[in-house]
């Protein structure tokens, strides 16, 4: 995986010491509030419900061991000794106090890391497929393509005051794990007739308040034209997007007010004059970033320790069917670390785990850990032989819950338990649904169905494509909660249908227990998972269920 | 119509730590809802928001939330503020460790 190099290392160094001058000048009182405040931004640093919170941007969701480790220690040190991955492979830590932040920024940039550009109006996090380089069904590592996105996109000096935040995923494979249709920008590496790699390119995708899908801008951009392409976009954006109203300022409605063909005609002017002005750098550093992406080097040995542990532990059985993923080598699984465990908040992890999935990584894994937008960590080169030890080192840690894709995988965003901006609570809905399925022993017989909340219409917890989706709101001054239909994040992306009034937080786990029952009364078999029926059946029969006394009415009046 | 003034709690974060704190009658600033001086005069909750707003070397985001008198000092009128004063549902964190040793 990518290494800084003296210009990364100096440029974040820097960064840390002007943040660390800026701090003690809001300290003693040189700067105001309104003065610091996108100083402080601009470092990843917020100021929520009950204290201040750091989002460390953790690049195309990879990290090694030694990163991991020093997340550990930043939230033993200076935090509450956890830390909380979010839906954009980022990690928050929801407690530091103002004047050591500089020294948590300098601890992160020990080990490459920083929080630069995960706030404000800029290109945040370019998010990847958190089986990247591993996956079975990919076509090349769109990581380095990340990387060099990031490089370019980090203090790019045109596209620092974008009208509204800028957000890019990429994936290496046709089964989209990244979202990428609800980007902004989203790509997906692809090759030509001639094997050539490139990208077909999506744009104007987003949730929050206007859930849009993401149209095709072009079905196959060259590699080497990636980032004058790219800067085209970010270019039209610039001087189209809607600075006049914050909730319409976002890419996806100025190619919704503009529409596509528009758009495509404006990225195609600007990325001719664009590309001229690329000489050639950019691919000279692809290659060398590439180099840092190759694959390591696997072992070649028998997996009978793996079978012989699946047919004598029903536990270990479990786990493996629910949390392993195919790797692109059969002797080797990709690993997901469910941070789910029935009534914890999803996506905490404890210092300790934090150091038990480095100490994995760095033992069995190549050294490489993944944070998958679903808020759970990946190990994405585990020989099959070492899943018995490996598999015994997560239960004694408490990560070895066999969930992954499950009810209870649900991706939850940090609600009105910490963000200002939440309009009712996330976690303990998250908790309270994971609890009540694990006592009904179901979600197994269930299958894939994934759950997602949001604590406010802007939609941090995507739960416009969940199949179920929850969207907490401040209804008359009590917590409400609405349920979606239908949502899809998958490279058949579809946003969820509101599915009628809301529900109390008493009542809304009632409410997902009936849609899953009735699920569960009406498929064909096993095989027909929650969404296929839906998309069957339609809606009305999981409205009835979630409304059964609408349903009683409609039948008495028939 | 104008409508009812209601009674409010003048409230910010701390800038050091951020976390919630309310102005008092005696012009501390208290980390415990029930020590806020409950404001049920328009031109006095006005008044004291200014004066909460000049402090912005201590305070930040200083702003009028409503509560309601209680046996022991104000209360909370809405869920948000209920929050706020208590700390996050999910971990005993923040407000509701530190201040029980008070």
């Amino acid at each position: 995986m990518y290494e800084y190099g003296e210009f990364d290392t100096a440029y974040v160094r820097d960064r840390v010491a002007q943040f660390r001058a800026q701090v003690e000048r809001r300290l003693d009182g040189s700067l105001t509030e309104e003065e610091f405040r996108p100083l402080r931004l601009m470092n990843g640093l917020y100021l929520q419900l009950h204290a201040y919170m750091l989002r460390v941007a953790i690049p195309y969701g990879t990290l090694n061991s030694r990163q991991m480790r020093q997340l550990a220690h930043i939230a033993e040190r200076w935090d509450k000794g956890y830390g909380h991955f979010t839906t954009r492979q980022n990690i928050q830590f929801n407690w530091p106090r103002l004047p050591e932040v500089p020294d948590i920024l300098d601890a992160l940039a020990d080990v490459g890391m920083h929080a630069i550009q995960t706030s404000g109006n800029t290109v945040r996090n370019v998010t990847a497929d958190h089986f990247a380089g591993a996956a079975a069904d990919e076509v090349a590592d769109p990581r380095p393509y990340a990387e060099l996105l990031r490089q370019w996109s980090t203090d790019h000096p045109e596209f620092q005051f974008l009208p509204r935040k800028f957000k890019i995923g990429v994936t290496g494979a046709p089964n989209d794990r990244a979202v990428i249709r609800s980007h902004d920008i989203g790509l997906e590496l692809r090759r030509d007739a001639a094997g050539a790699p490139g990208f077909r390119v999506f744009v104007g995708g987003g949730l929050g308040r206007t859930p849009m899908v993401g149209q095709e801008l072009a079905a196959f951009i060259p590699e080497r034209d990636l980032l004058p392409y790219v800067e085209a976009i970010l270019s039209v954006y610039n001087l189209l997007g809607r600075r006049d109203n914050k909730y319409k300022a976002r890419l996806k409605i100025a190619v919704h007010e503009h529409g596509i063909d528009t758009i495509r005609a404006l990225v195609d002017e600007a990325f001719a004059e664009r590309r001229a002005q690329f000489s050639g750098t950019d691919q000279e550093l692809l290659s060398g970033i590439a180099a840092q992406f190759a694959r390591p080097a696997l072992e070649q040995r028998g997996v009978a320790p793996y079978h012989a542990a699946r047919d004598a532990d029903p536990v270990f059985r479990a786990w493996a069917d629910t949390n392993l993923a195919d790797h692109a080598d059969g002797a080797h699984a990709i690993v997901t670390i469910s941070l789910k465990p029935h009534g914890a908040t999803p996506g905490d992890a404890t210092a300790a785990q934090m150091r038990v999935m480095a100490d994995l990584a760095a033992r069995y894994g190549h050294d490489e850990l993944r944070i998958s937008h679903e808020q759970n960590v990946i190990v994405p080169h585990v020989h099959r032989a070492d899943l018995p030890q490996v598999h015994d080192a997560l239960k004694q840690a408490g990560l070895a819950t066999a969930n992954v894709g499950l009810v209870s995988d649900i991706i939850a965003c940090p609600g009105m338990d910490y963000c200002a901006l939440a309009t009712a609570r996330s976690i303990p809905i998250a908790q309270d649904i994971a609890t009540r399925f694990e006592e009904l022993k179901l979600e197994h017989e269930v299958g894939p169905l994934k759950i997602k909340i949001s604590g406010c219409i802007n939609a941090c917890g995507h739960h416009h494509v969940g199949h179920i989706g929850i969207l907490g709101l401040d209804r008359a001054g009590v917590e409400n909660y609405q349920v979606t239909l239908g949502g899809d994040g998958s490279e058949t992306t579809v946003i969820g249908q509101r599915a009628g009034p809301g529900f109390s937080a008493d009542e809304i786990v009632p409410a997902v227990e009936r849609l899953v029952l009735a699920y569960l009364d009406l498929r064909e078999g096993a095989e027909e998972t929650f969404l296929e029926l839906y998309r069957r059946l339609g809606a009305q029969p999981f409205k009835d269920a979630l409304y059964p006394e609408q349903a009683q009415r409609r039948r008495d009046a028939a | 119509m104008t409508r009812a003034f209601t009674p409010k709690v003048v409230t910010a974060n701390a800038l050091v730590d951020g976390d919630v704190i309310y102005l008092t009658a005696d012009d501390r600033w208290s980390r415990a809802l029930h020590e806020a001086e409950l404001i049920e005069d328009e031109a006095h909750a006005q008044l004291r928001l200014l004066e909460a707003e000049r402090q912005t070397g201590t305070v930040v985001g200083a702003y009028l939330a409503e509560a309601r008198a209680g046996r022991g000092g104000p209360e909370p009128a809405h869920f948000r503020e209920a929050f706020r004063a208590r700390g996050p549902s999910n971990y005993a964190h923040g407000k509701q460790t530190e201040l029980s040793d008070v």
